[in-house]
């Protein structure tokens, strides 16, 4: 028998264990995931919380010391896609998707890999714009991805082998997965990108634990369904409407949001009039039934393929004296909105770039057409160009400075033509070509294209107001997310390369690094140790900064 | 000096025949021997050689006018493969016999033991690698000699690492990666870590086992229960 004493020494080194693994090592709950704000020192879903601010309470890169940030590692992918992975930081381990779809495992600290899985996409996948991944999700010891071939699959965490693995869509007909899954207690929830195929886009729900549907929720409506007469003939069987990227989520309201994407074939609407629901939507479903309970279309039957595929940014704040559930939205059609994310109602918006197409927006927020703006066969320049006056790369919004901050394309134009498309499956359904001097995905060394093709920016808006509070301008556009802090400091990158921590309040440089690549994803920060890193990818890599010890 | 010397070569792995095979002549001969219509290493016998020096000249020298071409790999090489080729029919014995996949599953999570430390089908620990893909990759061989005789064929990135922090205390696990300053591992409570080694006051990479040998645990048909489960694993599917 052991002595009493000796008995007690154990018992309280087990508790201390217990206490040890219980705070630091614990699993990725659905309470933790509830509660980020809790662990600023991790990074736990694709934009840092439900609300997807981007908004990190971490301090110790401050706008005075900032310039003393200096590399620490980098992670070089073995691919040559655009690499537009935001990563998870859980308890020191750090989890990034390398395109297409390879998972690692690396130490936050140093960047050295503790697994690799590499997933073998189907041949047939069809992509418009790269075989791009641009995150995971987590809960309990499991991460979740989505697949260019629109696989679903569950991944253990510690030992990065698979757990099950679902079709969630046909790849051969242009059904593909591209953005992070979002969880919502134990369900997983994923959009289907393909709005060039012709597709019809759904959102739907899966177990965590088994991978079985739970309820799916296609974003065009059946015949029978409200909105289905927003299409014209059988146009609703392949007329697009993605989801690719990661939607928010109020656990009061218990509803998800989304962001849908456009009407296909994208540049000619001749043969789905009507309003073409829920394309260009955001749309608020529930948690658990994935029932529809509102939505708000930015842009009624587009044909300028701008797809409302951006972060619905989640804000609890005072709106005309009172508190209110708001959700704020910087749209690919160059208007920003302010809506009640609790019913949908339009509160406010207006133009934060060059807008030609549409010359307002009315009481209820829809858009007014300009006149002589549809692309035509021989082609009608309009503003925002196709790109978007931003796209699905994150806001940010800090609840310090109560600024809403947004990677602009800024005047930037497309001269829009349309042709006809047949409808076939697993072919891009387009309808159209629209022109720009600025390269759509890619650019490579050389840069000459001047400001009359546009230019990029970060802006500072006061969301109250509308009023543009400071500009950051860079001579090429930005596919860059941006970061914002407790300590009034803001990153993000563009196209040219460089990484810059800018001061939130006015927009001052203050430190830039030149990563040699586009930034294409949006930074994240985190803490190991005692030390706040923050890590970007542009180019190939993943780069990883801390100040100078 | 000469009992270091010993204790090295006694030490020192032979060359894993069963790796050599898998890297030279898999592509041509299947993981099973069986790759090549009309030669079958499973039957123990060969059309031409009938000696060992028989098949270490044909290893060397090829068989001319056939794609079974010269190789360059040294004399001792050779030798492991050779033996690896005479092991390969006793080894398709216990698979061969009639296991049972369903039964092997009960073995595995029950009197077994295995899932103290395997992890497979979403059971078990991670402590010991996961095999839940043990099928895909794997040969009936490889895997019945790694449950009998767990310290011949430690595969590298199954090498356990024991380190003394600074401040005396232990870690222990298994190591998945290295470089120059770092390891990582998995430690004994599932825990993935990087070590820096300069903050180490040691450390080793172990050249045996911490999986016990199953010899005469369990019985023939238990053996064969199991190989036929983890064989039948292959990873999910959709
Ligand atoms: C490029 C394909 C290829 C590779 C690689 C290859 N072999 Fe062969 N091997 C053959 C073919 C084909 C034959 C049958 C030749 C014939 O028709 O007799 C053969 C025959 C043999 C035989 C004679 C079998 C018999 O029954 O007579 C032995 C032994 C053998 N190979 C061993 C090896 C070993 C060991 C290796 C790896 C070091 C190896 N081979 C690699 C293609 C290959
Ligand atoms: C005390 C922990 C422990 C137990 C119990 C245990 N193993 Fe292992 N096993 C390991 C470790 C550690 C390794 C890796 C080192 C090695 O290869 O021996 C391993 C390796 C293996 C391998 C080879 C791994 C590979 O990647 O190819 C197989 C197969 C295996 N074990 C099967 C079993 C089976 C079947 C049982 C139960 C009958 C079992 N083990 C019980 C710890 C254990």
């Amino acid at each position: 028998m052991m002595p009493i004493e000796t008995a007690r020494a154990v018992m309280i080194r087990i508790f201390i264990l217990f206490l040890l693994s219980g705070t630091l090592y614990a699993q990725v709950t659905s309470e933790r995931l509830l509660h980020p704000e809790r662990e600023p020192q991790n990074w736990l879903s694709y934009s840092g919380s439900y609300s997807s601010q981007r908004y990190s309470t971490l301090d110790q890169i401050t706008r005075d010391n900032a310039k003393n940030l200096e590399l620490k590692w980098v992670f070089q992918s073995r691919s040559l896609e655009k690499f537009e992975a935001t990563p998870l930081v859980v308890d020191g381990v750090m989890y990034l998707t390398q395109p297409p779809n390879d998972v690692v495992a690396l130490d936050a600290k140093t960047g050295r890999a503790f697994w690799i899985y590499e997933y073998k996409p189907a041949a047939d996948a069809r992509l418009c714009c790269g075989q791009v991944n641009r995150g995971l999700g987590i809960l309990g010891d499991t991460l979740f991805m989505g697949t260019i071939d629109a696989h679903l699959l569950a991944i253990d965490a510690k030992t990065g082998k698979p757990i099950w693995n679902v079709e969630v869509g046909s790849a051969k007909a242009g059904y593909a997965i591209t953005h992070a899954p979002l969880v919502v207690k134990n369900t997983v929830i994923v959009g289907v990108a393909g709005g060039e195929y012709g597709i019809r886009g759904f959102v739907a729900a899966y177990d965590a634990a088994t991978g079985k549907e739970k309820w799916k929720f296609y974003t065009i409506p059946g015949p029978g369904e409200t909105g289905h007469d927003t299409w014209e003939g059988d146009s609703w069987q392949h007329g697009g409407a993605p989801v690719w990227i990661t939607g928010s989520y109020d656990p009061d309201l218990n509803l998800t949001y989304w962001g849908v994407g456009n009407p296909g074939p994208d540049w000619n609407g001749d043969d789905r009039e009507g309003d073409n629901l829920y394309s260009d939507s955001v749309i608020a479903l529930d948690a658990d039934t994935g029932k529809l309970k509102w939505h708000f279309q930015f842009t009624p039957h587009d044909e300028y393929d701008f797809d409302a595929v951006q972060i619905p940014v989640l804000v609890d704040t005072e709106w005309e004296g009172v508190p209110r559930k708001l959700m704020m939205w910087a749209n690919r059609n160059g208007f920003f909105y302010v809506l009640d994310r609790v019913n949908g109602k339009f509160l406010w918006g207006s133009p934060f770039v060059k807008v030609t197409w549409a010359t307002g927006l009315d009481k209820n927020g829809r858009p007014i057409p300009a006149p002589n703006t549809k692309p035509t066969r021989e082609g009608v320049k309009v503003y925002p160009g196709n790109q978007g006056a931003t796209n699905w790369f994150s806001p940010s919004y800090s609840p310090r400075t109560k600024l809403f901050y947004i990677p602009t394309w800024a005047d930037y134009f497309s001269v829009y033509t349309k042709t006809s498309t047949p409808f076939q499956e697993g072919r891009f359904y387009l309808g159209g070509l629209p022109r720009s001097a600025i390269p759509m995905m890619v650019r490579g060394a050389v840069k000459t294209w001047t400001e009359e093709d546009g230019y990029g920016s970060f802006i500072a808006i006061d969301p109250r107001t509308g009023e543009k509070k400071w500009e950051f301008k860079m001579n090429d556009v930005t596919d860059s997310g941006l970061l914002t802090t407790a300590s009034d400091v803001l990153f993000g990158g563009g196209r040219e390369g460089h990484f810059y921590a800018l001061d939130a309040r006015d927009g001052k440089v203050l430190w830039k690094a030149s990563l040699g690549g586009m930034v294409d994803s949006g930074a994240i920060t985190f803490k190991a140790g005692e030390t706040q890193y923050v890590s970007v990818a542009a180019g190939q890599s993943l780069f990883t900064f801390a100040l100078r010890n | 000096m000469l009992s270091i010397l010993i204790a090295f070569m006694v030490l020192a792995p032979p060359q894993d025949g069963s790796q050599l095979y898998r890297d030279n002549c898999a592509r041509c001969h299947g993981q099973d021997g069986n790759g090549i219509p009309g030669v079958d290493f499973r039957t123990g016998q060969f059309r031409r050689p009938s000696t060992d020096d028989d098949l270490m000249r044909i290893i060397a020298g090829g068989i001319p006018g056939t794609a079974m071409s010269p190789s360059s790999l040294p004399d001792a090489a050779r030798r492991s493969l050779v033996d690896f080729l005479r092991s390969m029919p006793n080894s398709a014995g216990a698979s061969a016999g009639g296991g049972d996949a369903a039964r092997g599953r009960t073995v595995f999570e029950g009197q077994g033991g295995c899932t103290s430390c395997h992890r497979a089908n979403g059971k078990g620990s991670r402590t010991g690698p996961d095999l839940g893909d043990a099928g895909s990759n794997r040969r009936a061989a490889d895997i019945e000699r790694s449950i009998l005789n767990p310290n011949a064929a430690i595969l590298p990135q199954n090498r356990t690492v024991r380190a003394t922090a600074a401040d005396g205390s232990t870690i222990t696990g298994r190591r998945l990666n290295e470089d120059t300053d770092t390891i990582q591992l998995i430690d004994d409570r599932e825990r993935l870590v990087s070590l820096s080694k300069a903050t180490l006051r040691e450390f080793t990479v172990l050249k045996t086992s911490p999986m016990p040998s199953f010899q005469g645990k369990l019985t023939p048909q238990e053996l064969a229960d199991v190989i036929a489960y983890l064989l039948s694993l292959k990873g999910p599917t959709p």
